[in-house]
């Protein structure tokens, strides 16, 4: 039982806070940016090694940990850096490089990792809420391939995705654990149809129409018809990282609120001074320290072999850290009066990242579900 | 970063939990299992167990009988010693006096004081609390007078816990009139002395754990003061700040919490245990949830990690949180027992007379422990105190 961060680690940390300090001046977060500033931070984070992160030498990563994925994301996070990282490196890089045959892997990762290559999931369907079990998406055999036909929502930057990693059904009938494949399928590919919007925290999402979208057989990823441990797994290195994002997040809120509180005065003295306030900031920082630790134990999770005890812990952050967020969000907005109200003010902005963050990958209600699956069992 | 113990670790944990199944008593166990009544004897009985394999004094430097556990060691025996359903280390002389004692008791005081309390052979009492001095302990008042080789003591101490099963009492005394933390002394005074009275003051749950004392020219041999005099403050935050580790009382809440399971798996509302239905499915496992957040908080500020938003604050956010846990659990207990928490025979919550309950043997102490549950965030530095403490390290104050 250790919690500590390696020298290593440290200098990771210190090495993405400097970067972040640089590339997202506190004045400008929450601020679209242009996608040119957008593709050319990619690359600065390319070249900083953090998109070969967790792949493989020979690939041009440096086979770090889901720990050291967690001291990235809390920094972004932190940063309120609005890149696809969890989508490209985290989802869908985390996927190729677990079920990828060779040929696959070295295809897509060493482009990845170099910043020429983004990848998104597209999972979700619409109408399953956080289930990826129904899955109505069909893929058909077809000569020595497959014909793709349905639906995908919610897909996390989506629009920006040179190749997704689509969930299909080749057997068996919505509800079957039995059944499902991952297809790696070109954005360009015909057949393929885009519908991007912006969500609520400044960032894209899309829903996808696959109108007999053709697949080579040589584009499924993992085992046909074995997909969704591949998927729970991935979609635990996710909410991982989310985790990890979230709680950047949140120590940027505490510590908006603990300066605005000390320089807001009101009838003659700081905000700080009352201590109707100073006991709910304890329980911010409680919040905050209470998120952080699991975060750290869902990135040890997912680094650990065993799926059952994976998935008990990284929902039992993801209702951690969704609590968590939920109070510091609303004290935060309170304490900062009617400037919290403000676009202005950088607390909506941290608020509604940690909105998006709590209501993907499964909410408070849908992990405490899960969780009591395994705990209660 | 590392999520499992060691091998060693975990070697101890299941010796620690071997020793529990082999040799706590039967009764002592299910005493504590249904959350009845415990007497002095049932304690001793555990006790002399721990005295015999030389754990009972787990936060005791090795020269004085500790077992010279690294802190982890200590948290696992905590908590596999809770989870077996034995009763706590609640002795004052164990947890509180032995520690102050070692770091400033003479070697007079050392040899003749802390082997009776290792042995459990004599029980101390925490004369700290005064009716005028709750949170704002340093405004107490009892005072000590010099006179030829005594002290004498004059004043009223309260919310003496378990002084009724004590033999002495360790107290605060003002033996000056300068700033308050600075005339108050540390004085080990017996409490068989002529002058003294404890009575005890019945509590929310029927109980008698709490007591008041009152001290009516006491006359205590100046040898039993600690240290030097108008330094009792000093020694008084050492004990308050002593023992830490088991502060977040994780092993307490998982006890608790099986025992919630227990019951809910039980129980029935609409023919079915409350344990099948969803929405008390939920609400356990928020509670679960919960509890782990506490226990990873804790063990990552036991392996070394800072809070930078407010450092030095460790102590108070996990005993804020783990008191109010542990409280929200018995308020769950005390929902699971629905209308049996409505009876409430007296005599029931002592073992010996446990069938005369007109419940289910499991739930007739449940309103009683969730009332009991009450104090905990009222001792140890209420939780508002602990709040006070944390805002000025996060605010700068």
């Amino acid at each position: 039982m250790d919690f500590s961060l390696s020298d290593e680690q440290l200098q990771l940390r210190d090495a993405v806070q400097r970067f972040c300090e640089h590339e997202y001046p506190a004045a400008s977060r929450g601020v679209p940016d242009a996608p040119a500033r957008m593709d050319e931070r990619w690359r600065l984070m390319a070249d900083m090694g953090l998109l070969g992160l967790p792949f493989s030498a020979g690939h041009g990563g440096s086979e770090l940990s889901a720990v050291d994925v967690m001291i990235v994301m809390e920094g972004l996070g932190r940063a309120l850096a609005c890149e696809p990282y969890c989508s490209t490196v985290v989802l869908a890089g985390g996927l190729v490089a677990a079920a990828g045959t060779p040929a696959q892997a070295d295809a897509l990762l060493p482009a990845v990792v170099r910043g020429e290559r983004r990848l998104a999931i597209a999972l979700d369907e619409p109408g399953a809420r956080y289930d990826p079990l129904p899955l109505a998406a069909k893929a058909m055999r077809d000569g020595d391939g497959y014909r793709l036909d349905g639906r995908k929502t919610l897909v996390f930057d989506g629009d920006a995705a040179d190749t997704l990693i689509v969930a299909a059904r080749t057997s068996g009938a919505p509800g079957d654990r039995d059944g499902v494949t991952l297809f790696l399928v070109d954005a360009t590919a015909r057949g393929v149809d885009l519908h991007a919007y912006p969500t609520l925290d400044g960032r894209r999402a899309a829903d996808f129409r696959f109108t007999d979208v053709r697949v080579p057989a040589d584009r499924v990823l993992g085992e046909a018809g074995g997909g969704l441990a591949l998927v729970e797994a991935a979609l635990d290195r996710g909410i991982a990282a989310l985790c990890a994002e979230a709680v950047g997040a949140l120590d940027a809120l505490l510590e908006l609120t603990v300066d605005y509180v000390k320089v807001r005065k009101q009838f003659g003295v700081a905000l700080a001074s009352f201590q109707a306030l100073q006991h709910r900031l304890v329980d911010m920082l409680i919040a905050c320290e209470q998120a952080r630790a699991m975060a750290g134990v869902a990135a040890m999770a997912v680094d650990g072999g065993d799926a059952a005890e994976r998935a008990r812990l990284v929902s039992a952050a993801k209702v951690q850290v969704g609590n968590a967020a939920r109070l510091v969000t609303r004290e935060a907005i309170q304490m900062h009066g009617a400037m919290g109200m403000t676009d202005e003010c950088k607390v909506g902005h941290y608020a509604k990242r940690l909105l998006v963050i709590g209501q993907s990958f499964g909410d408070v209600r849908h992990h405490l579900r899960r969780f009591g699956q395994e705990a209660l069992a | 970063m590392k999520l499992q113990f060691s091998e060693q670790e975990e070697g101890f944990r299941q010796e620690v939990r071997a020793f529990v199944r082999e040799r706590l008593p039967e009764d002592v166990r299910r005493k504590v299992e249904r959350g009845l009544r415990l007497e002095r004897h049932d304690y001793v009985a555990w006790y002399a167990k721990l005295y015999e394999r030389g754990w009972i004094t787990p936060s005791w430097p090795v020269e004085h009988g500790g077992p010279g556990w690294t802190p982890v060691e200590r948290y696992i025996f905590d908590e596999e010693t809770l989870l077996g359903n034995a009763p706590r280390i609640i002795a004052s002389g164990i947890n509180m006096l032995g520690p102050v004692l070692i770091a400033f008791g003479s070697e007079e005081q050392k040899r003749r004081h802390l082997p009776p309390i290792r042995r459990s052979e004599v029980w101390w009492a925490q004369g700290f609390s005064e009716p005028g001095a709750g949170s704002d302990l340093a405004s107490m008042r009892t005072s000590a007078v010099r006179e030829g080789d005594d002290f004498v003591v004059n004043g009223h101490k309260i919310w003496t816990s378990y002084a009724h099963f004590c033999d002495w009492l360790f107290c605060l005394v003002r033996t000056g009139s300068g700033k308050p933390q600075e005339s108050i002394s540390f004085l080990l005074i017996d409490l068989k002395t002529p002058g003294i009275t404890v009575r005890p003051i019945r509590g929310i749950d029927g109980g008698d754990d709490l007591n008041e004392v009152y001290l009516d020219n006491v006359r205590v041999p100046a040898e039993n003061l600690i240290g030097e005099v108008n330094k009792g403050w000093t020694y008084a935050k050492y004990l308050l700040g002593h023992e830490r580790t088991g502060i977040a009382g994780v092993g307490a809440s998982k006890q608790q919490l099986a025992r919630l399971k227990r019951i809910a798996a039980t129980v029935r509302d609409g023919g079915r245990p409350l344990i099948e239905s969803p929405g008390w499915r939920e609400r356990i496992a928020a509670l679960e949830v919960e509890l782990l957040a506490l226990e990873y908080m804790g063990l990552r500020m036991l392996s070394g990690a800072q809070i930078a938003a407010a450092p030095g604050v460790d102590a108070s956010l996990l005993k804020i949180r783990g008191t109010e846990l542990r409280q929200a659990i018995y308020e769950l207990l005390l929902e699971a027992a629905g209308p049996a928490a409505v009876p409430f025979v007296e005599e029931a919550l002592f073992l010996e007379r446990a069938d005369e309950a007109p419940v289910e043997p499991e739930l007739a102490a449940l309103a009683a422990n969730f009332l009991d549950s009450r104090k905990l965030s009222i001792y140890g530095g209420a939780n508002e105190i602990q709040r006070n403490l944390a805002a000025r390290a996060l605010l700068g104050l």
